[in-house]
């Protein structure tokens, strides 16, 4: 079902994965959400063209390939941020859940998908305001604090601010902000967590800590990372999906698709001979 | 070469006094007005200026007591109609509309802005006065009123939209409708522009003497409810400055000396609440 029409994209979902490895892996999977057959367009320029895949519960998945590829546009649709774009016009099915999201109330399908941007954007608030911003909105019934607490455990950050809870979130480094801007995505408990290149802007250090906290929170929800570097999708993801143009061209366990791939385009990406 | 480099150095050096001289020269005449004003003004306010009426003709003495109540209630007006509307048609050009409508309404509020303020008086007196037959605070502050929508409008569009787009999706992201959205991140990040937005127009209209000649027309007396003619400070300098009486001319300067004061201290105040706001939810 999720082969694709095009005879140029070999894709290598888990559930019908080619080798050993991943339908060994597949047999135990269950997908969180399921894209199918999505084409992208802004105003009359196409972006995605015919996009298939799986986002396998409580696993990491990337979207690598080189700028324009339309990785963050595809990562934008599942929580459907692309209706902020004047013009945008999605065709295709996404699934959460077995629900399509396309027919979903908008609010509420971005409150169990959260997302993460590119660069840190905590609020002109408070850290705890931040924090607090998403359960408020959404009228949580549960004690406030103690979300704010557990979201910025899960997020590694509340030893670092725990003293300051209420200055401002622009008193904190570019690193510590973005793991406040993931602390923030959490206190809603999303079931799928979107991150679109949340390293781009920081620093070595930031990164690795946040490298090493999303392989630490795909035990609380799904992750799907858009990142545009490799070693960063190799360490973190379980599965990658390498998108070439709007189209994807090959999708695997990410160890699979970085030792073997299965077209010549990704070998060359991979292989740093574009992109 | 040496040759060369001089007169590079002497442009350079021509260039840079220029621009601080000009840039003396506006700000002396600033310093002019204000030092004028308040040399003229300072020796002529009493306190009986702003406790007492105007004295009838003919006698010395008396104050704007009349003027001053009167200016505070056509601004008050004024702000409940011009501000509200401004600032809600701003989230509405700056949030929602269209590239079109938004082209539209922008255009027709800078026209607006443009227009004489006489003209504004004319459009208020067709509107408030003739069809009550009479002239009333209600029509001056409907004429600043409408005075104030675009200003408000368009500078507190501008600072809606200067607003980064990253924080409008965060909050999306986490669910927050489109008008939660609003309400929560964005008016609050722009918060201190739209205040300094409001504050400007306040000022603009404070000193409009044209729309409230046949509007609200002046009044020597107390001017009860809001349905009377009504003394206001700018037309009331404006009559005493033309006037042949020298005591009326120093009631003028006063006038004007108050008018700039009242409008300094509404600025001051205005700033000293917003910073404390501001470091308290900073602390």
């Amino acid at each position: 079902m999720h082969a694709s029409v095009r005879p140029a994209v070999s894709v290598n979902l888990p559930p019908i994965g080619t080798n050993t490895a991943a339908r060994e892996s597949a047999a135990a999977l269950t997908m969180r959400m399921t894209v199918s057959k999505v084409n992208f367009f802004y105003g009359s320029k196409q972006t995605l063209f015919d996009i298939s895949m799986g986002i396998a519960t409580n696993k990491v998945t990337a979207l690598i390939g080189p700028s324009g590829c339309g990785k963050s546009t595809l990562l934008r649709t599942l929580n459907r941020m692309h209706e902020t774009v004047r013009g945008a016009r999605l065709e295709g099915e996404i699934l959460l859940d077995g629900k399509n999201i396309l027919s979903q109330d908008v609010t509420s399908l971005r409150r169990r998908v959260g997302m993460v941007f590119q660069r840190p954007n905590p609020f002109p608030k408070s850290i705890f305001e931040n924090v607090a911003y998403g359960p408020r909105i959404n009228g949580s019934k549960a004690p406030i604090a103690e979300c704010v607490e557990k979201s910025l455990r899960r997020a590694a950050l509340w030893d670092e601010v725990k003293d300051h809870l209420h200055k401002s979130a622009y008193e904190l480094s570019g690193g510590q902000q973005q793991r406040l801007c993931i602390a923030r995505a959490l206190a809603v408990d999303p079931e799928v967590l979107l991150l679109d290149e949340p390293c781009s802007a920081l620093d070595p250090i930031s990164t690795a800590k946040i490298e090493e906290l999303l392989v630490q929170l795909k035990d609380l929800c799904t992750i799907v990372t858009v990142t545009h570097n490799m070693q960063q999708a190799a360490r973190v993801s379980d599965f990658t999906a390498f998108l070439l143009i709007g189209q994807l061209i090959e999708f695997s366990p990410t160890p699979q698709l970085f030792t073997t791939p299965g077209d010549p385009r990704t070998e060359a990406y991979i292989t740093g001979r574009f992109g | 070469m040496s040759a060369r480099l001089r007169w590079r150095k002497f442009v350079s050096a021509f260039m840079l006094s220029m621009t601080g001289v000009c840039a003396a020269v506006a700000v002396s005449a600033l310093f002019l007005i204000l030092s004028y004003l308040v040399y003229h003004g300072g020796t002529s306010v009493s306190w009986t200026f702003f406790t007492r009426l105007p004295a009838p003709v003919g006698e010395a003495g008396g104050g704007m007591s009349n003027a001053i109540v009167g200016s505070a209630k056509l601004l008050l007006l004024a702000t409940l109609i011009g501000v509200p509307i401004g600032f809600f048609g701003a989230i509405y050009l700056a949030e929602f509309s269209g590239s079109t409508t938004a082209f539209v309404v922008r255009y027709a509020a800078d026209l607006l802005n443009g227009v004489p303020s006489i003209v504004i008086g004319i459009f208020a007196y067709t509107l408030a006065v003739l069809p009550f037959k009479h002239f009333s605070t209600l029509a001056g502050g409907f004429a600043l009123g409408v005075m104030m929508i675009p200003i408000t409008l368009r500078s507190t569009e501008e600072f809606l939209r200067s607003v980064p787009n990253p924080l409008r999706e965060g909050a999306m992201a986490l669910g927050a409708s489109k008008w939660k959205t609003i309400a929560t991140v964005i008016v609050p990040s722009a918060y201190r522009g739209i205040l300094t937005a409001v504050l400007l127009a306040f000022a603009r209209v404070a000193g409009e003497t044209a729309p409230l000649l046949f509007t609200a027309l002046g009044n020597r007396f107390w001017s009860p409810g809001w349905n009377q003619p009504t003394a206001s400070l700018p037309v009331a300098i404006y009559n005493y400055a033309i006037s042949p009486y020298e005591d009326w001319h120093r009631q003028a300067w006063a006038g004007g000396l108050v008018l700039l004061g009242l409008i300094l201290v509404i600025n001051i105040v205005a700033r000293g609440i917003l910073a404390r706001g501001i470091s308290v939810s900073r602390t």
